[in-house]
């Protein structure tokens, strides 16, 4: 069996590589793994006995805390983008820059995160505590398992795989504008997360 | 290559501006919850600014304005789909208010 090859030429059929057409089709996937978890979001809270659902979020969550999660996710969506615009620039100093700080921005994202789970725990909040909490942990859980894998192939790029520039620079141009593709879908998830959970 | 550069100099900008409309969103998001609405106001603002910034990320951020046409059908197919998915917790509510319905 021959392997899809990896190549950033456009397709004559589609006029895309096969790089972008696979990262889409996973993001599809993404977004129906999250509409399942969204849709089960609805279904707990429209169907909670009266008083059993939180009036508001705050009242287990930090609004602040979160508020200042989205604006680091919002930057590291920016510095993203910059790293791939500085390579099409050929600058790979830049590229470095910024992609170090959305690497950086995913970790401190993950710390504030680690600081709210902690506070839940200590005023004994599980997520066998109710149906709120069980689906606030599932999927903010799951959306910062997604921090992680993005951040760990960011931080490839960053340091081993960046050696790919002085070999082939269109393919390592790809795989970093594929890469940001993802992190922006977990921005973009997280930006309906802060909302329906913590806001209303 | 100049012309690429010029391309990629207008992009930076659209990407600046967008990120100064995401933060305000952001906060003005943060603000219309402190006047605690009646739920479905509430709710129908929320999620109205928050698609509006999905579709700011979506559209610049991913590059979704300027991609062709068989991305477009992909992303179709799945919003059909989310919708479906969606509509799980209305056809359980049509469930949980039928027998009611009869008497």
């Amino acid at each position: 069996m021959d392997a899809i090859p990896y190549t950033v030429e456009p397709r004559p059929d589609t006029g895309l590589n096969n790089v972008k057409i696979g990262i889409w089709l996973f993001l599809a996937s993404e977004v129906m793994l999250f509409g399942a978890l969204f849709a089960s979001y609805i279904l707990l809270r429209v169907g909670a006995p009266p008083g059993t659902w939180p009036v508001h979020g705050a009242e287990y969550l930090s609004v602040p805390l979160a508020t200042l999660n989205t604006a680091i996710l919002i930057s590291s969506s920016v510095t993203m983008v910059m790293s791939w615009a500085s390579l099409m620039r050929r600058d790979f100093g830049k590229y470095r820059l910024y992609m170090g700080l959305t690497v950086l921005a995913g970790f401190v994202f993950l710390v504030v995160k680690y600081f709210e789970y902690t506070a839940k725990f200590h005023h004994d909040w599980f997520p066998s505590t109710n149906n709120f909490l069980a689906i606030y942990f599932t999927m903010t859980g799951l959306h910062a398992l997604h921090v992680i894998g993005g951040m760990a192939v960011n931080a490839y790029l960053l340091a081993p795989g960046s050696k790919m520039w002085r070999t082939a620079p269109e393919q390592f141009t790809n795989r970093v504008e594929t890469a940001g593709l993802f992190w922006h879908f977990v921005d973009l998830v997280w930006i309906f997360l802060f909302p329906i959970l913590y806001l209303l | 290559m100049s012309g690429a550069h010029t391309d990629v100099d207008k992009h930076v900008r659209t990407y600046i501006t967008v990120f100064v409309v995401l933060m305000a969103l952001t906060l003005i998001t943060v603000a219309i919850s402190y006047l605690h609405l009646p739920l479905g106001p509430a709710v129908a603002l929320a999620l109205f600014v928050a698609i509006v910034k999905g579709t700011l990320v979506a559209c610049f951020f991913m590059h979704l304005v300027s991609e062709r046409k068989l991305i477009y059908w992909v992303l179709g197919f799945t919003v059909v789909f989310f919708f479906f998915c969606l509509l799980g917790p209305w056809l359980s509510e049509i469930n949980e208010i039928g027998p009611h319905l009869r008497n």
